[in-house]
């Protein structure tokens, strides 16, 4: 009995948090020129409209760009750190990790408002550089995270082979250790993209005037209206978001039967 | 000539000495063991010669050229690692080529020369398969083929048995033995296990607490260990305090429980005099009798206190007055029963003497 009730219960709140989004992905098929019920057909007149949108498509292009740029420059510093972290007995290690996961830690408001602070201080104005330095800030604790945690699993004595091998530090490297971690690399860019590409709070604050992401473009188009755009801005959004790291999953499940590790 | 020579090297981590300054030569072609407990040194100084660790004082030479400054990937070495560490990305003959890769070594050279370790290692149909498809034993197998498929100056093996189980050790050592003659390379073996060390080396280096105890033969450091140390590691030995009573033509040592015993000079190296002395006598050596001694044999009255049985051996421990003795006798018939009072039987020229 009390079972039955907590599993109702539990139906009843997941059914809540995530029926309105169930019913965006629904209306942004809706014929009806207006963006609720009742559907008066399916159509995707309402993607189309988007897609004939200019700042709807620049601010995709700009989400696009930024997340782009996030997840390779994430990944790369994130890789480099997490190396430098677990593989060299560097001083002060505890406290340099500490340092490079507290953005996670720190609220993102205070993080973005202390950062547009340090500039505006620095006499440095927003631009696209300020903006994609503040998402790497951002995501690139989620990187370290995910590599840091496989880079331990990988056995120094793989990489001690390959060098007894005749393998440059550098050759193992790109041909041991980065394949072996692989799995955890695709994770932490594809956190990186998804992360950057939704974040609203960050990017609010950072961005220069006229520049817009789909998060913010969201935000001031339902300042005007709630025009049925948005919702299939939202079903493209939630594509991206979730079936990106779905997709990036599924590979890596693949890629790790194949390697065997 | 050596093939490598350690010279004067001392290792230190932090206050930490691990290595006390060490000399020794490893000749060329020679399978040399560094045996020894548990942070004895043994695995430093092999770390060393790989260029895997920097000594901290001293050099390293291979084949006479000093080593200190060449990065481990110039040092042309074989290493095979305790667990395996294969690459679990590639297939056993990717992994096998790896090392020619590096080298200049044509694509159908690479081809030949790992279908020709694979046949050396006795694993020829596995070139396509993942490591994780392959047992342990055949996992180290493909290992030692890589180290040796780059014909190495060295090989360097870091305990490539102890994650096998009993019976595949067994077999992976005569295996080991075969491939290393038939090869020739000189060859570092570290490891903790006194009955490889002995069924393997030309020599052995027995170390402890970072100090070289004895480098000799493997029949030198079983019968003439040098110190107390190496007695007990190698085997099992009754050591009792005594005093060299004559040190000249005849060596004679006096103990509590055999009296005085006539040492061969050549198992008395390090007595340098009269005085205080430790008498060694090997478990194996000392044999339960109920027939009395043939001439020339020294025999002590004793009584059987605790049976351990072993098969085809069986150790006993017997007490002789207020000492307890070890003794490994091969089973005749059928062992002794606790509390039968029996003769110990000694020859002489079993006993060895170390300084007191």
């Amino acid at each position: 009995m009390g079972w039955q009730i907590i599993r109702a219960w539990t139906i009843v709140v997941y059914g809540f948090m995530f029926l309105p989004v169930a019913v965006v992905v629904l209306l942004s098929f809706n014929a009806n020129q207006f963006g609720s019920f009742p559907m008066t057909g399916v159509s995707l007149h309402w993607f189309q409209e988007l897609w004939n949108n200019d700042a709807v498509m620049r601010a995709f292009r700009t989400s696009l760009v930024l997340g782009l740029m996030t997840a390779v420059i994430s990944t790369t510093l994130g890789i480099l750190a997490s190396l430098a972290l677990v593989r060299y007995n560097i001083p002060g290690r505890n406290a340099i990790t500490t340092l490079l996961i507290a953005p996670i830690l720190v609220p993102e408001v205070v993080l973005a408002v202390a950062l547009l602070l340090f500039l505006n201080w620095l006499g440095i104005g927003k631009s696209f550089a300020l903006l994609l330095a503040g998402h790497v800030i951002f995501t690139l604790p989620f990187v370290i995270l995910v590599v840091q945690a496989r880079l331990v699993s990988i056995k120094r004595d793989m990489e001690e082979a390959a060098l007894s091998l005749g393998a440059s530090p550098v050759q193992t490297f790109f041909s041991v250790t980065l394949p072996l971690m692989l799995p955890a690399v695709a994770a932490g860019a594809l956190f990186a993209f998804t992360i950057s590409f939704d974040d609203i709070t960050g990017t609010l604050f950072w961005k220069p005037g006229g520049v817009e992401t789909v998060p913010t473009q969201i935000f001031s188009m339902l300042r005007n209206s709630i025009s049925p755009e948005i919702n299939a801005l939202g079903t493209v959004m939630i594509v991206m978001t979730v079936g990106l790291p779905l997709l990036g999953a599924a590979v890596a499940r693949k890629l790790a039967m194949k390697g065997g590790t | 000539m050596s093939a490598v020579t350690l010279k004067n090297i001392v290792k230190r981590f932090g206050t930490f000495t691990a290595v006390h300054r060490t000399t020794l030569e490893i000749p060329e072609g020679a399978f040399v063991t560094l045996l020894g407990p548990s942070g004895c040194g043994k695995t430093t100084n092999l770390r060393m010669i790989a260029g895997l660790l920097d000594p901290t004082e001293g050099e390293i030479l291979i084949g006479g050229k000093r080593v200190n400054d060449v990065p481990i990937h110039k040092r042309n070495l074989g290493l095979v690692f305790q667990n395996y560490a294969l690459f679990p990305h590639k297939t056993v003959a990717e992994n096998v080529a790896f090392g020619l890769k590096y080298r200049n070594v044509t694509k159908s050279e690479i081809a030949a020369k790992v279908r020709d370790a694979l046949d050396l290692v006795q694993l020829p149909h596995v070139g396509d398969r993942y490591p994780k498809e392959l047992s342990g034993g055949q996992q180290q197998r493909i290992a030692l083929a890589r180290a040796i498929v780059i014909e190495p100056d060295v090989l360097l093996l870091d305990e490539p048995l102890s994650a096998l189980d009993a019976n595949l050790r067994e077999d992976m050592r005569v295996e080991l033995k075969r491939i290393q003659e038939r090869i020739g390379v000189t060859t570092v073996f570290v490891t903790h296990d006194q009955s490889e060390a002995l069924a393997l080396s030309d020599l052995i280096v027995v170390m402890s607490e970072g100090r070289v105890e004895q480098v000799g033969k493997p029949e030198e450091v079983y019968n003439t260990p040098a110190s107390e140390f190496v007695a007990n590691f190698l085997g099992a030995s009754n050591i009792s305090e005594g005093r060299c009573i004559e040190h000249g033509a005849t060596i004679v040592v006096e103990d509590a429980v055999f009296g005085r015993v006539t040492v061969p000079a050549a198992k008395a190296p390090n007595l340098t005099g009269t005085g205080k002395a430790k008498l060694v006598v090997r478990a194996e050596k000392l044999l339960l009798s109920k027939a009395p001694a043939p001439a020339g044999v020294i025999s002590v009255p004793a009584t059987v206190e605790t049976v351990d049985y072993q098969g085809q051996a069986v150790r006993y421990f017997v007490r002789a007055g207020e000492v307890q003795l070890q003794a490994i006798n091969m089973i005749d018939d059928h062992p002794f029963a606790a509390g039968e009072a029996v003769h110990l039987h000694l020859r002489p020229q079993d006993c060895a003497a170390l300084p007191g």
